[in-house]
């Protein structure tokens, strides 16, 4: 099943590494990873989607990030209303006799075209993975030359119908 | 008195070089003594070392450092401090640091480093330490910049010895040591992401009031956790109060007394027969401070099978790792224990599982068969035991003579047992005596090693007659790596792919060469005779047990099997003939 967890991290040297490296020692296998800058210094956030067997593994998995001294809080979001996002760069083979056909196709998604060039064009796209999924498969009969997925960020929306999971929910 | 406040705060924010804010940091935190060993990148420090007249003990090998430092913290309780220089120093440390890691040993460890200005160039000796060690090590730090070094020391200390304890590391660059910055040591810990939880949750004890108040058979395991809480006194009341049996995993030995009528024995791999059909046949199975490591549990489908799991741990990931738990609490052991004596719950009814328990333990006692011109391992241990009145530290390397030592001598107190449990490593038993000894200078240390293991670390000898240490180092000599070749003839069909070792070398000699005596003895009689002259020497002693080679650790959950399917159980009626 995948699961969608976030957590709040110090900004510190190694410590993604830190983190990986405890998804390698269990063999559990990370989807995305998306890492930046909270709105408090020195303190990051990172989004992962990992696809585990069952609810066990996904309860152990939060419970070894919570371990770790940089690891500030770590909440399993994927049960929750979300806001979930994804940016890809999708460059594509597009003589111009074709762009105006792909300008529409992009259109009903909200894609635009960052880069143009002789031969090829450069086309953004922000969503839910689902739909970026779907653009790229729309692309793909036209050439795909390169694609760049930043994997999924994500965050709890405003708004929860049940309170949110917190650090160490499942035992106390 | 007041004035030395003043004076001491007027210390605290000197200017000083970060080797000796190091010393004044270790100062602070009481360190009685330092296990290491020098080289280039730790110069500056050593140097301050030097000037200080601080207690350090140069080991013969950064091994033997960490395993001694492991003893230290194992009968101090506090924490053991090494110090390795960068590279193969820092390398050279990486077993015992899993260790500690696998047996929740606080160390604070300090390796040097190559200067910052050259780091990732692959200067002289320089190693990634910092990543070689992210996963055997509690938390790691590489120290960027002065100003920041006596908040991580002081920082490591805490993380090191609070929650569950375990090995900090503290990369230090060369070029550290020797620049200046104020040392300011007054100072809190602040570290939002590391909260331990120690107390229990209310609610979650009284479920386990409930539970046990509703057992007909309910049984404790007992883990290192009880130790390290400092609860044995706690887990001996509650037992005595609900009538609850306990049994030990390998590293718990001596949280409970093992003369008690209540006590079951080790559980396990080798455990004894009452102890694995007590977990087996059990309604209710409260695990204190264990974290339902495989050789205790041997085949997870077999465990418990009849039970309601409770897990008592300071770690909420142990819980619900590897099987799965009804009654979860996550707090220290004292304070759960006393939590749950203060409740007073309605004790269980056990009146008909405690004389079932008696039964089993009358008649499926530990057993081995004795025999004349030879020495019975298990025979040799039980000789110490009773030399020493069960009151030696005991220290041991990993395999038989480990399994034996666990099974014959008989704890009946706390922190008298070091043995590697987690990570099982050859080499442990000798350095860890060291620390031990340094721990508690009265106390009588038997290192018990095996004559595979003696071979990784016997270096360390040379410390012992250095320290005229009264270490008795026990050599249980089979000529062979006794544990592989065990499995070998069980489960390999007896083909022995190098773990005969038919010509060790003449460790009496070796002893000798090191400066201390050398007994050896290759009968029951001549053993009590050299263990009697051993113990009567005021000073370090070697002693070369040339015991029966072929003889096996009994009984045995062979791998994958479940606790009831022991091998090697008699009945004591099959005994007497």
């Amino acid at each position: 099943m995948r699961r969608i967890i976030t957590m709040t991290v110090n900004n510190r040297p190694g410590v993604l590494n830190r983190i990986t490296g405890l998804f390698t020692k269990r063999h559990y296998n990370i989807e995305s990873i998306t890492v930046g800058h909270t709105e408090i210094d020195g303190i990051s956030r990172m989004t992962f989607v990992v696809n585990v067997d069952d609810e066990r593994i996904a309860e152990q998995i939060i419970k070894q990030l919570n371990k770790q001294i940089d690891v500030l809080k770590v909440s399993d979001i994927t049960d929750q209303a979300i806001v979930a996002r994804e940016l890809a760069l999708v460059k594509v083979a597009a003589a111009p006799a074709i762009r105006q056909e792909i300008y529409t196709l992009i259109e009903p998604f909200r894609a635009s075209i960052v880069d143009v060039s002789k031969d090829s064009l450069v086309i953004q796209v922000t969503g839910e993975p689902e739909k970026v999924e779907a653009l790229i498969e729309l692309l793909r009969p036209y050439g795909i030359k390169e694609v760049a997925r930043t994997g999924t960020t994500a965050f709890t929306r405003g708004a929860q119908k049940a309170a949110p999971s917190q650090k160490t929910a499942f035992i106390i | 008195m007041a004035k030395m406040k003043v004076e001491e705060q007027a210390k605290t924010k000197e200017r000083m070089s970060g080797s000796l804010m190091l010393i004044e940091a270790l100062k602070a935190e009481n360190v009685e003594v330092i296990f290491g060993y020098p080289g280039g990148a730790v110069l500056p420090l050593y140097d301050e070392l030097y000037k200080a007249g601080v207690f350090h003990v140069l080991t013969r090998h950064e091994q033997g450092a960490i395993h001694a430092a492991e003893g230290y913290a194992r009968i101090s309780g506090k924490p053991g401090v090494v110090i390795a220089t960068s590279g193969p120093g820092a390398t050279n440390i990486v077993t015992g640091l899993t260790d500690a890691m696998m047996d929740s040993l606080p160390l604070v460890v300090f390796t040097g480093q190559v200067a910052t200005s050259v780091i990732g160039s692959d200067a002289f000796q320089e190693a990634d330490v910092v990543g070689i060690t992210m996963p055997i090590t509690k938390h790691n730090y590489q120290v960027r910049d002065i100003s920041e070094l006596p908040k991580i020391i002081k920082e490591a200390f805490h993380i090191a010895t609070t929650g569950r304890p375990g090995p900090v590391l503290i990369d230090i660059p060369k070029d550290v040591t020797t620049a200046e910055g104020e040392f300011d040591y007054d100072q809190d810990v602040h570290l939002p992401g590391y909260q331990p939880t120690t107390q229990p949750n209310h609610w979650q004890i009284r479920r386990l009031v409930e539970a046990v108040s509703q057992s007909k058979r309910p049984v404790i395991l007992a883990g290192a956790g009880v130790l390290h809480a400092n609860a044995a006194d706690e887990l001996r009341q509650y037992a005595e109060q609900q009538n609850i049996p306990v049994v030990h995993t390998l590293l718990g030995l001596g949280g409970f007394p093992a003369d008690h009528p209540l006590f079951l024995g080790m559980a396990g791999m080798h455990g004894t027969y009452t102890a694995n059909m007590a977990l087996y046949e059990c309604d209710l199975l409260i695990n204190i401070g264990a974290r339902f490591d495989d050789r205790v549990t041997g085949n997870l489908k077999y465990f418990a099978p009849k039970a309601t799991v409770a897990h008592i741990d300071i770690d909420p990931a142990e819980i619900g790792k590897n099987v799965p738990t009804k009654i979860p609490i996550v707090s220290d052991a004292k304070a759960a224990l006393q939590e749950l004596i203060d409740q007073q719950g309605k004790p269980a009814d056990t009146a008909a599982w405690l004389a079932q328990l008696d039964e089993w333990k009358r008649r499926f006692p530990l057993y081995y068969e004795p025999e004349e011109g030879t020495i019975k391992p298990q025979k040799l241990i039980e000789m110490i035991y009773e030399l020493t009145g069960g009151e030696a530290i005991v220290t041991t390397d990993v395999g038989q003579h480990q399994m034996w030592a666990a099974q014959y001598y008989k704890f009946n107190r706390p922190n008298r047992w070091v043995t590697s449990g987690g990570l099982g490593t050859m080499g442990f038993g000798l350095p860890a005596a060291i620390g031990a000894q340094l721990a508690d200078r009265s106390a009588t240390v038997v290192s018990i090693v095996g004559d595979g293991g003696f071979q990784m670390t016997f270096q360390e000898l040379s410390v012992i007659q250095e320290l005229q240490l009264p270490i008795k180092v026990v050599i249980v000599n089979n000529q062979a790596l006794g544990m592989v070749r065990q499995w070998q003839e069980l489960f390999y069909d007896k083909r022995y792919s190098h773990s005969l070792i038919p010509n060790q070398p003449d460790f009496v000699k070796l002893a000798e060469a090191y400066g201390m005596p050398g007994l050896r003895a290759k009968t029951e009689a001549e053993a009590a005779e050299v263990l009697k002259q051993a113990f009567a020497i005021d000073g370090p002693v070697l002693l070369d047990f040339h015991v029966r080679a072929d003889e096996n650790v009994y009984p045995m959950v062979a791998p994958g099997k479940g606790l009831h399917e022991m091998v090697g159980v008699k009945a004591c009626e099959e005994l007497s003939q």
